[in-house]
């Protein structure tokens, strides 16, 4: 028993660096709360704009059907635009034809800067978070993934790099920031009150490179499978606002200031999908990174241990929803619950089993 | 949604074979009552087994069915959970028992469920790939009449010969891999079979897994040997502790190799809250393979398991075995051993028991037998605390409880070593006539009452590692299948399959009108992305001409003129 070693191994445990950290998630958690009150701003200055044109299109449909197909003309890009052919779009015939939303701001232009400040703000909250996760990691030695509060704040920062990582690709997501940034303080107010674990070293069975591996992806897919959840929900909300305005329903006023700024349900739907099915591959592949650790960690690869078995049914509910999709019978609404479903999974995997069952995955702190 | 199928057929109508075959995805059959007889009656319950919905189900019915065994105790995973929860569910465990759910995974129902969804998957499998090779063996299909009424369209007029413009089109296709060839009066133009292949690899993939992981259970052999350091081993079925093996599994299986622990060594937190918790645990052991291979030696740590042969050695579990030396009423020494105890929690307070069956005579000389409960803890907090208060050897104490009699040993009954049987064992009292007790620390010795001897605790407190011994062959086919998965899934998610027509006939007045078409599996902006750009290439060899006076351009029409 080597007792010099241990109490080197305890001295490394930096106390300092740990409570920068817990400083730096505190003012995260106070930056994305200014940002939620801008992007509230930006959505109530936006109610004030009375763009329809989901209404406008769904109710000017009727004459439109009759006559030809509806076509949006979109130029084909590129600087050589004079010289290129232009390529028409035409939809598939029975999807609804519905324009996407302007976004939070409605067209406003007040709103407009609100949403531009809570954006700003975010990137903000988002780097001094991360830099918390960092200086957490930097006061164990190690990836700051070995409890339920480090994988909180990790599960954050990651979210929320994902939706920012979108914007800056130019992808239609500022809708999400929102409801992205309200689950966010959720999510670390939980993380600071009930989950927090004094910073510490891991025990052994966490020492491996297969950590890196295996719960950053972890995080990373849980934080896509949540984004594409939230557009998921937003689906099922507008694709039933439409339908009733469809079958000529009068949706009330909340729910039209509301859905009328968010993009159409098809564009919500394929989001949705996209973003599942990106990140399906990589789910299969934490599933497996894990076996092959369990592999050496356990004995065995799979040990239908309760983590190992709730990954699993999540797997296999995404993939009936993918299935689902492309099942006649099944896809829109179905498919879009079996989606809340396989995230619902994903989510009880995460706090379920580690609160209520235990198993090997029952590891130091929750 | 009835609404959205009937438009969908009537799409498809009107693309003609152009929208066929784009994917070999099995057509959804309307549900027709099976005719009579047993022939009949087959043919409806396998084309409902093979078809997308009810494969569908049975997806959701294996993640309802995996869910009761993360939530009930298995004995696959820990056998005393099961038995603590029998024992405290009186009613409902036979309940359980009948229905499996103590070995949900292992069930006929579970199995049952997998077993039809793979019979469901290969009868999906084996139609698709025959359709995939007919497609490509054959050429991609004509364009169908009206290229305008295609997701992605785009025209212009061209003063270039339509047999040159089809040429250039068709080395344009050719050169961006696509699958292309003159069929009439245009190109007919294919990509993206690499979905098709990767989505047919993924299923195939799956049942490579299920077969490897099926063949692994069946083939497997795990089991314990707990050893003192200094202890040897070596590999042969009486050798373990507790041994499993899957149905099909020989003896002779048992790669040969033997190993011996010398040294364990674990460290934990000594300060903060997570006082105690384990840091590391190593066990050094030399090993040889094989009959009569060299010597070498090597350190086993938690996700370090010793390779040996096709077997594995995992380090599972750790505790202390101290040296105790038993000495009878004439003070001969009748028993000197390391007594592995059994660790309680995870301050590692231990229990066992020394059982000493021969040699012992007690102060009269007659032959008796020893029985002593141990308690030992390896950090003693003083006072009257029971429980070690951290698991490493800061302070510790072994508390004893001895009694004499008949262990029951020679009784014929197979019995644990870590349990004292006392129905024909009598205590040592004390002057007081309570049963007699006493702690040792190392180096001290404990005289049991009335002369009938001592016991010592040795200074030297040896430690126990307990090493799993696994052998599960196919583990390299379920990792193929595991990756072939991985990249089938990414192909056939990613990759979007997709037709191109390129279309050029002289017009009325003599210019060349070019169409161009796109379409894919399912309504993406790349389609139209891919098509603006292949024009743009095909225009720079076959440049747009004046459009002629007449023509108004309409938002959608066919006619619509090159922008200019």
């Amino acid at each position: 028993m080597t007792l010099a070693a241990a109490t080197e191994l305890a001295a490394a445990t930096n106390e300092h660096l740990a409570s920068i950290s817990n400083t730096l998630i505190y003012s995260s958690m106070a930056v994305y709360t200014l940002a939620f009150f801008a992007y509230i701003a930006e959505w109530l200055f936006g109610s004030r704009s009375k763009v329809g044109r989901t209404a406008a299109a769904l109710t000017a449909g009727a004459e439109r059907k009759a006559g030809a197909p509806a076509v949006t003309v979109k130029s084909a890009g590129g600087t050589a635009v004079l010289e290129r052919p232009k390529v028409v779009v035409r939809s598939a015939s029975g999807s609804r034809d519905v324009p996407d939303g302007p976004g939070a701001h409605g067209g406003d232009e007040q709103g407009d800067m609100y949403g531009r400040i809570a954006i700003s703000l975010t990137v903000l909250a988002f780097l001094v978070e991360l830099a918390g996760v960092g200086a957490r990691a930097a006061s164990v030695e190690r990836a700051p993934w070995g409890n339920m509060y480090e994988f909180n704040i990790t599960f954050s920062t990651v979210a929320v790099g994902v939706y920012l990582a979108l914007l800056a690709l130019r992808k239609n997501v500022r809708w999400l920031g929102l409801f992205l940034v309200t689950t966010v303080l959720l999510d670390l107010g939980l993380a600071v009150t009930v989950l927090y674990t004094a910073s510490d070293q891991l025990v052994p069975a966490l020492h491996s490179y297969w950590l890196y591996i295996h719960v950053s992806t972890a995080i990373f897919c849980g934080a896509v499978f949540y984004v594409g959840a939230v557009a998921t929900i937003l689906y099922l909300f507008k694709d039933s606002y439409e339908s009733k305005l469809e079958s000529g329903g009068k949706p009330g006023g909340f729910a039209r200031s509301v859905l009328e700024r968010l993009p159409a349900s098809a564009s919500l739907d394929k989001f949705a999908y996209r973003v599942n099915a990106a990140v399906f591959p990589l789910w299969t592949f934490t599933i497996i990174a894990g076996a092959i650790w369990a592999g050496d960690a356990w004995g065995r690869y799979w040990n239908w241990d309760p983590k190992e078995t709730w990954s699993f049914i999540t797997w296999v509910a995404y993939a009936c929803y993918l299935h689902a999709r492309a099942t006649a019978g099944w896809k829109g609404r179905k498919a879009a619950y079996l989606a809340l479903i396989a995230f619902g999974c994903w989510l009880f995997n995460y706090y379920g089993v580690n609160i209520f069952v235990t198993g090997k995955h029952s590891y130091a702190g929750v | 949604m009835s609404t959205t199928e009937t438009d969908k057929g009537s799409e498809q109508e009107e693309l003609g074979a152009a929208g066929s075959q784009l994917s070999t995805a099995p057509q959804e059959e309307t549900v027709s009552l099976p005719g009579l007889g047993v022939i009949g009656w087959a043919r409806w319950f396998w084309r409902q087994l093979t078809s997308m919905r009810v494969a569908l189900l049975l997806l959701l019915l294996l993640s309802l069915g995996a869910i009761p065994g993360s939530l009930i105790p298995q004995t696959g995973a820990d056998v005393t959970k099961v038995d603590d929860f029998r024992a405290a569910h009186t009613t409902l465990a036979p309940v359980y028992d009948r229905l499996g759910l103590f070995h949900v995974y292992s069930s006929v129902w579970f199995s049952a469920i997998y077993i039809l969804l793979f019979v469901s998957l290969i009868g999906c499998i084996v139609p698709r790939t025959w359709q995939f090779v007919g497609q490509l063996r054959g050429r991609p299909p004509g364009a169908p009449r009206r290229l305008d009424r295609l997701p992605a369209y785009t025209t212009w007029r061209t003063e270039a010969e339509p047999e040159r413009v089809r040429e250039a089109a068709l080395t344009l296709m050719r050169k961006r891999r696509f699958r292309a060839h003159v069929a009439g009066d245009a190109v007919a133009a294919e990509k993206g079979y690499v979905r098709e292949l990767g989505n047919l690899i993924f299923h195939i993939a799956l049942i490579v897994l299920l077969v490897a992981f099926a063949s692994g259970q069946m083939y497997k052999s795990d089991g314990t040997k707990l050893m003192v350091e200094g202890d040897g081993f070596s590999n042969a079925l009486p050798m373990y502790d507790d041994f499993k093996s899957g149905s099909l599994f020989t003896t002779d299986d048992l790669s040969p190799f033997s190993f011996g622990l010398k040294d364990f060594n674990g460290t934990y937190e000594l300060t903060g809250p997570n006082r105690g918790t384990p840091r590391t645990y190593q066990a050094k052991v030399n090993y040889s393979e094989g009959a009569d291979g060299t010597d070498r030696t090597t350190t086993i740590k938690v996700n370090e398991p010793l390779k040996i042969g096709d077997a594995k050695v995992y380090l599972v579990s750790h505790g202390y075995a101290p040296v105790i030396t038993v000495r009878d009423g004439k003070g001969k020494v009748v028993y000197q051993d390391a007594v592995p105890l059994l660790p309680l929690d995870g301050n590692v307070t231990s229990q066992g028991v020394i059982k000493v069956m021969d040699g012992y005579r007690d102060a009269r000389g007659k032959k008796d037998q020893l029985g002593v409960r141990a308690f030992f803890l390896p950090t003693f907090g003083g006072g009257a605390s029971v429980l070690s208060q951290f698991p490493a050897l800061l302070n510790p104490v072994l508390n004893l409880e001895p009694y004499h009699g008949d262990l029951g040993v020679n009784s014929g009954i197979p019995q644990s070593v870590y349990q004292l049987d006392k129905t024909h064992m009598k205590g040592f009292k004390d002057t007081k006539g309570q049963q007699f007790r006493g702690n040792l620390k190392p180096g001290q010795t404990l005289k049991l009452p009335d002369g009938a001897g001592s016991i010592t605790l040795e200074k030297d407190i040896k430690e126990w590692a307990g090493f799993e011994i696994v052998q599960e062959p196919g583990g390299t086919w379920a990792l193929l299948g595991a990756f072939g998965a991985i990249f089938g899934l990414a192909a056939s998610l990613f990759i979007q399959r997709r037709r191109v027509w390129v279309r050029a006939v002289r017009g009325a007045d003599g210019v060349t009108v070019v169409e161009m078409a796109g379409l894919g599996r399912s309504e993406s902006a790349k389609v139209p992305e891919e098509l603006g750009d292949l024009a743009a290439t095909l225009y720079d060899q076959a440049p747009g001409a004046p459009d002629p006076d007449d023509s108004t351009p309409s938002p959608a029409g066919p006619a619509e003129g090159a922008e200019k």
